[in-house]
């Protein structure tokens, strides 16, 4: 019976993903908190970006200067731009939600726990997801978030991106499948029309920064827990087998 | 069950084994808990060294700053006033030379400061943590004694400290004054809650 | 009264203590006398081990609820507090959160055994009552403390879990308007939740425990042949198939806590969110009673019920279908509390219990999962389907027993425990 269970857990466990918002293939991005340097230009970008709109209203300066290995100068001359913010601070920023409100139509949310809410996926897909569409206030649209209210602010680095028919190496929503080129054949395929001040995979190793820098602010423990988890369970262990010798001590009275 | 082959050394070893292993998790646990204790990041920046801007400040005046919610004096004393207050005899003191750590290495001597003319002094008494009341002027007839030299006088219990913080004989008042750690930043500008050697 | 003739110790502080409180009784009659089975096995462990996912929650909780702030404005605010500026509070934290799905986890699996092993059959009906009663102060506790992150999951929700109390004909609206204090739920909801949750509740939970454990105590545990070991005893009167709960239980009980904190410490430091079934990812985002989210469902531990309460999507017998949904829903739960008088099998164990008992506990396990699964997954025609399938199994398991296990053929009970 046990047995049955089991394989009936596992036989429904793939079913069980939620399906994402917004309905389109997103790009793969897994984080890597331990490359402080992308990190650190994640910050960059971050600052320079998008905290004229967006705040990071839980995550300290002090605190991304200590766990990025940044000195408290250097995130004082290049990071701290607002006036009344210091070191110790939180990434606030001056926009309040009405202004907000009424420059865009939606208050720009606070993203320090945006990459918890929507995955490292999403925010990476997104950001790469601008392409040009006149018909919108912003004379952008989205793929990931379709009709969304934030100009692309990336473009002076990425470029012009506009949708052209063109075969693509990532799946997009509605292509198909060239057998013979292994490429994907849509008219859905996002192309930069107009170089910005990067070439693609720079821009793209610079979306992954930001990207790997909101992993970051949505848990900045992430680190300390996986420094702390080896320790734990190695004790745990030894623990566990004393217990064992221990059991089995006394249980030879039980015939 | 019986007490026959039963290895009674093992069995201790084991007991203990297990006791001592259990011991060190349970204080591994109580760590985070403890330490959850200490000032949080929210409370460390409230209490983050503040600045205190000096240029405007005149010789003999006093001026206020808060420094982890407590009011830190910053005092510019004229010459007149050291010249009195280093005259002060060991007698009329309770700890002329400072002896109790209410002061960080480096504000020395009698005037307990950095420089000589820049006075810094968390406000508090160190009787019962009133904040005593500035008397500069020698003879003020409301401190209590005669040959007032000037300096802070406490109006809850009457303790009396001349214009380095200094505490009087015969007060309630046990201590000196505390002298925060602080540096100068400028000739202007000091920082209160920093000590001299971090800069 | 004292007792002259209970147990004292010889000499020294405990004989002063003994003098004047039960201490060595207490020990003895609780661990060092207390004779449980030597038989027990893996499904024993979960006892105890809810105890200590009990212990840990209380002891994390009082510490969460010293930088906790229960209110609209700053609830979800102080939660990240904890997770950033509180030095270790990410841990406490994770603590607390994964805690929370480790003890349904046990008491689930403690239940399980129950059900194999016939130990809610007399004379241990009080002892079922009462962790029943846990159990569902469990789930009120649980489900209040959801509330207190404030997030887009804790406020739908605790609105949908409260608007089922609207389905009740008459007083149903103003019963759901009474619980929340307000017109939709707020910071006077929270408010209530957070007393609720950290201090009526935990001191309504311990008590219990200590109910069930007394009960448990004066009739003796049960074991996996669900025979009486009482029955049988040596001439000093100590069962033959007995041992001393201390130090035998207690020796293995503590190598059973070191496998379960190997797990909940990986959980707890690696997957805290736990694949999004423990922290639900539109948790990370503050309540906003103007948006809900795209998918509601509830944590994965009342999902079962919670698919019930979907599956029933057709009005009956002059009933509409909402009302139905919620009395399907509570006679789910209540009809746990009335087992040990559906069970008539002569037997305990499902060892010795015949096919069909053994074929209904293994429908009534699989509906119980699959139900859960459903109740995760947002509804489909044929999930509502198969949900109304496993919602009969399920209530076929309980009142179909009185029929099945007095008729069905039973094996022999053997006179000793075996292996």
């Amino acid at each position: 019976m046990k047995k049955g269970l089991l394989a009936l857990i596992l036989a429904l466990l793939p079913t069980l993903g939620f399906a994402a918002g917004g309905g389109a293939h997103l790009q793969e991005m897994t984080p890597d908190l331990h490359d402080r340097a992308s990190l650190q230009r994640g910050m960059k970008l971050f600052v320079n970006y998008c905290m004229g709109c967006h705040s990071l209203q839980y995550q300290r300066f002090s605190r991304a200067a200590e766990d990025l290995g940044m000195p408290q100068d250097l995130v004082e001359d290049h990071l701290i731009f607002a006036e009344p913010l210091g070191f110790n601070d939180q990434m606030r920023n001056a926009m309040s939600a009405e202004d907000g409100e009424g420059w865009f139509g939606a208050a720009p949310p606070d993203l320090t726990l945006e990459a918890r809410l929507r995955g490292t996926d999403w925010i990476y897909s997104y950001l790469l997801g601008f392409y040009r569409d006149p018909s919108r206030p912003t004379g952008v649209n989205n793929q990931v978030f379709p009709l969304v209210a934030m100009p692309n602010v990336l473009e002076p680095l990425q470029g012009v991106q506009e949708k052209v028919c063109a075969a693509s190496e990532h799946p997009v929503e509605g292509a198909e499948l060239d057998p013979l080129t292994g490429k994907y054949q849509s008219c859905e395929v996002l192309q930069v029309t107009s170089p910005g001040a990067m070439e693609p995979d720079e821009f793209e190793g610079a979306v992954y920064d930001l990207t790997n820098f909101l992993a970051y602010a949505g848990e900045p423990s992430r680190l300390k827990a996986e420094a702390l988890a080896p320790k734990v369970l190695i004790f745990i262990f030894v623990f566990g087998v004393i217990a064992y010798l221990l059991k089995r001590e006394y249980w030879r009275d039980i015939h | 069950m019986t007490d026959s082959g039963v290895n009674k050394g093992r069995r201790r070893f084991l007991v203990g084994a297990t006791s001592v292993v259990g011991a060190a998790g349970a204080v591994g646990v109580a760590v985070p808990f403890l330490s959850s204790w200490q000032p949080s990041a929210r409370a460390r920046a409230a209490g983050a060294p503040v600045k205190a801007d000096i240029s405007k400040l005149e010789p003999g005046q006093r001026m206020t700053v808060e420094w982890r919610g407590r009011p830190v004096w910053v005092l510019y004393r004229t010459p007149e006033m050291i010249e009195r207050t280093e005259a002060l005899g060991g007698e009329l003191l309770a700890d002329p030379g400072s002896e109790e750590p209410q002061q960080p290495g480096y504000a020395g001597g009698p005037l307990r400061a950095i420089r000589p003319e820049i006075g810094v002094l968390i406000g508090i008494c160190t009787h019962l943590g009133c904040s005593p009341l500035f008397k500069p002027d020698p003879g003020a007839d409301d401190v209590g004694v005669a040959d007032w030299p000037g300096g802070f006088f406490c109006p809850c219990h009457g303790s009396r400290f001349d214009l380095a913080g200094r505490v009087f004989a015969n007060v309630p008042a046990p201590l000196n004054l505390e002298v925060p750690p602080y540096r100068f930043e400028s000739d202007d500008v000091i920082v209160v809650g920093e000590d001299e050697e971090t800069a | 009264m004292a007792n002259p003739d209970k147990p004292k110790a010889e000499r020294g502080v405990m004989r002063w203590v003994d003098d004047r409180f039960p201490a060595t009784q207490m020990w003895q009659e609780h661990l060092s006398k207390y004779y449980a089975p030597k038989n027990f096995n893996f499904w024993y462990f979960f006892g105890s081990l809810a105890l200590l996912v009990l212990v840990n929650q209380i002891l994390t909780g009082i510490w969460l609820t010293m930088s906790f702030n229960p209110s609209a404005e700053g609830a979800f605010a102080s939660v990240e507090y904890i997770m950033r500026d509180v030095e270790w509070g990410w841990l406490i934290r994770y603590m607390h959160s994964t805690g929370a799905s480790a003890f349904f986890v046990v008491v689930y699996l403690h239940m399980f055994r129950g059900l194999l092993y016939g130990s809610y059959k007399a004379p241990r009906e009080l002892v079922w009552i009462f962790g029943m009663a846990i159990y569902l102060a469990l789930m009120a506790e649980a489900f209040m403390g959801y509330l207190l992150p404030w997030g887009q999951m804790s406020y739908w929700g605790a609105q949908v879990i409260i608007s089922l109390f609207s389905a009740i004909p008459g007083i149903g609206p103003d019963l759901a308007q009474w619980v929340r204090g307000d017109y939709l739920i707020s910071g006077i909801t929270l408010n209530r939740f957070f007393a609720l949750h950290v201090v009526a509740l935990p001191i309504v939970i311990l008590a219990l425990v200590v109910l069930h454990i007394i009960a448990l105590h004066e009739v003796g545990s049960n074991n996996p042949d669900g025979i009486d070991i009482k029955a049988r005893k040596d001439e000093s009167g100590k069962p033959l198939d007995g041992i001393p709960f201390h130090p035998y239980y207690t020796v293995k009980d503590i190598v059973g806590v070191a496998v379960f904190l190997f797990v909940f410490c990986a959980v707890i430091f690696y997957f805290p969110e736990g694949g999004g079934y423990f922290l639900e990812k539109p948790n990370f985002e503050p309540a906003n009673p103007l948006k809900t989210p795209d998918h509601i469902a509830p944590v994965w531990y009342f999902t079962p019920f919670y698919a019930i309460l979907r599956a029933i999507n057709f009005s009956l017998f002059g009933l509409d279908a909402k009302f139905l949904g919620v009395v399907c829903m509570g006679a789910a739960i209540a009809v746990l509390f009335v087992l040990p008088w559906l069970d008539r099998s002569p037997v305990r164990s499902i060892r010795y219990k015949g096919w069909v008992s053994k074929l209904m506990l293994t429908l009534f396990a699989l509906s119980f999962i699959v139900l859960g699964v459903l109740g995760v997954l947002p509804p489909t025609a044929a999930r509502t389907v198969l949900a109304q399938l496993c919602t009969v199994l399920y209530f076929a398991f309980f009142l179909l027993m009185p029929f099945y296990s007095r008729w069905e053929k039973t094996k022999p009970v053997p006179e000793r425990v075996t292996g």
